[in-house]
């Protein structure tokens, strides 16, 4: 018989810690499949951040190097500069890349660094147990803003695949979703791209990637889902924010 | 023949880095310390490598990290409120077990402070200045050409042992001018950097660069390794210099800037009739503990002389016999609070005898 479907090479073959109706797998499995068609991920280097995406090297068949909090694009800048002939990608949630990483993520975006950012916008801080992040919604409940996210005291809300469409340094920046099949279809369609510009030597591409975090937001798996598509996508709107190769 | 050159401590540091074969140089301004990315920046892409000015002295570090996980030779340079800024990414470092070299050339705090020389951040080089419970090795010039010298050495060291470098100058170090010979790289066994990132390729093992250790007992294990490597770097690594200490009935002991002001004053104190050395330690971390419990088996008497309020005192305190006197003198960092080889000599005949 003929196998149509399997794990990707690029992933290992094991079970993850990541929660039910957590939208981190469906990711996960868009980025190995972007390193296992243009087959790069023998020269690829991942940087994990800190948070739920920490776990980065238990899961991909690629070499890691764990970042400080925030620090992903300064790290992978140094590996991208030690080895130029590698792939380096780093993998961020939105209080690492959004809160205490802005500094690292914008300089590296505007150098143009040749690296691929993936970032995972959740709307909440899920390891540490879903305090307010940067992306936390108005009027949204946290840990933290247990009356929900007061924009006159707390700001609005970053929304980070335009900002960076700003810079001069970024080639790409696209926010993607994965929470239906015509989705997750796009979503891998753009992070190719992402990955495609960095292996052309095109310069800095980003990606942000809506998220469901059905724990901290106390949802159900297929709720969370449905406040995804109705709540996040509406105030986070998808598609492609910045194509060099458009320009 | 290397011809010798006329420079400042900062390019002194410089052009070791890359004799030494530095790959990756991160930094970002900061007086005193300005001359070696301006130097860097001028010269380092002559060799291939890579300089960066970064966004910040955190995204610097971190630069650091990235590169030194990537196998490469990685550097950066700071003082005072830079080199705070960069204890997050020494921590890491620290607990990554990765190598790299980070100069500073300290300037008075707490604080923005001021930019004269002090000696005030001893504490935060030798005890590590980050969380977690580690140690950085600390090396300790005391003249341009040792600048020099020992920057080449803390590149040696960290890739032998896998712990961060710090070459700790000062001011005074990095702004002066002298006469060096800028000596060949030395000929060194260092081991291979298997672990490195570099892809993962077929039938080779999966390299993770990392400091979270969250298995059974790993995080523990983790820390007696260090613990011994210590002990290691302190049994084989120890370097000091003794001047006249053979027939001293008291030792000045001083590191660094402080200790050159030592010298003259203890040749003054020769002159005068008094039996006075000098002790000058280069390593700081590790401290050469041994040096001073040898030394105080027969003097007694030592003066420990330091541009703070005391810190190096504690450690020379815990390395000499217990019947042995230990006395103090300090400037505290500030504009003016150099002393004297007069005022230094005036403080030895004080306490001799």
């Amino acid at each position: 018989m003929k196998q149509v479907f399997g794990r990707s090479p690029s992933l290992k073959d094991v079970q993850t810690h990541f929660c039910p109706g957590c939208h981190h797998g469906a990711i996960h499995r868009l980025v190995a499949e972007a390193l296992d068609e243009f087959n790069i991920r023998d020269r690829t280097i991942g940087c994990a951040s800190v948070g739920c995406s920490v776990f980065l090297y238990g899961y991909f068949n690629v070499d890691v190097v764990e970042s400080p909090h925030g620090r992903a694009p300064a790290v992978a800048t140094g590996v991208k500069r030690a080895r130029p002939e590698s792939i380096v990608f780093t993998y961020q949630g939105d209080g690492d890349l959004a809160a205490i990483g802005t500094s690292e993520i914008i300089h590296a975006a505007n150098r143009g660094e040749h690296i691929t950012v993936i970032f995972v916008n959740n709307t909440t801080y899920g390891m540490t147990g879903g305090q307010m992040a940067p992306t936390t919604m108005p009027g949204q409940k946290t840990s933290t803003s247990p009356y929900g996210r007061d924009t006159r005291n707390d700001g609005a809300p970053f929304k980070m695949a335009e900002l960076l469409s700003n810079l001069d340094g970024v080639a790409f920046s696209a926010r993607v979703a994965v929470n239906s099949p015509k989705n997750v279809l796009n979503a891998k369609k753009l992070i190719k791209t992402a990955f495609r510009y960095q292996v052309e030597g095109k310069g800095f591409s980003f990606i942000e990637a809506l998220a469901t975090c059905p724990t901290n937001w106390g949802m159900q798996p297929l709720d969370a889902n449905e406040r995804l598509t109705h709540e996040m996508i509406p105030y986070f709107p998808l598609g492609v924010y910045k194509n060099s190769e458009n320009l | 023949m290397t011809l010798r050159q006329f420079v400042k401590g900062n390019e002194a540091v410089a052009m070791a880095a890359i004799e030494a074969g530095v790959r990756c140089y991160f930094g970002y301004p900061i007086t005193p310390q300005s001359d070696i990315p301006e130097y860097l920046s001028r010269e380092l892409h002559k060799t291939g490598a890579t300089f960066i000015q970064a966004e910040s002295e955190i995204g610097a570090i971190n630069m650091v990290l990235g590169a030194s996980a990537a196998g490469v030779r990685a550097m950066t340079s700071s003082s005072g409120p830079g080199i705070s800024l960069k204890q997050e990414g020494i921590s890491y470092m620290a607990g990554s077990e990765l190598p790299g070299v980070i100069v500073d050339i300290m300037r008075q705090g707490p604080g923005l402070g001021g930019i004269d020389a002090s000696q005030a951040d001893y504490w935060q080089a030798t005890r590590g200045g980050g969380h977690g419970g580690y140690r950085i090795i600390v090396l300790a010039p005391g003249s341009v050409q040792e600048m020099y010298d020992l920057t080449m050495l803390a590149f040696d060291l960290s890739d032998t042992y896998r712990i961060p470098a710090m070459v700790l100058g000062d001011s005074v170090l990095g702004q002066m001018k002298e006469s060096i010979t800028p000596n060949p790289r030395p000929v060194c066994d260092l081991p291979a950097k298997d672990w490195a990132v570099r892809g993962w390729k077929e039938g080779t093992a999966q390299n993770v660069v990392k400091s979270l250790k969250l298995g059974d007992g790993e995080m523990e294990k983790f820390h007696w390794e260090m613990h011994d490597r210590y002990n290691l770097l302190a049994d084989k690594e120890c370097l000091w210099e003794e001047y006249r200490t053979d027939d001293a009935t008291l030792i000045v002991t001083a590191f660094g800037s402080t200790a050159r002001i030592s010298r003259t004053a203890v040749e003054m104190a020769r002159e005068a009739g008094m039996k006075v050395g000098l002790m000058r330690p280069i390593t700081l971390f590790p401290f050469p503990k041994k040096a001073y419990a040898d030394l105080s088996t027969k003097c007694k008497l030592f003066l420990v002389i330091e541009l703070s309020t005391g810190q190096m005192v504690d450690d020379v305190r815990l390395s000499v016999q217990r019947d042995a006197d230990v006395e103090f003198y300090g400037r505290p960092p500030g504009a003016g609070s150099l002393p004297t080889p007069e005022e230094l000599f005036e403080r030895i005949r004080k306490v001799y005898r």
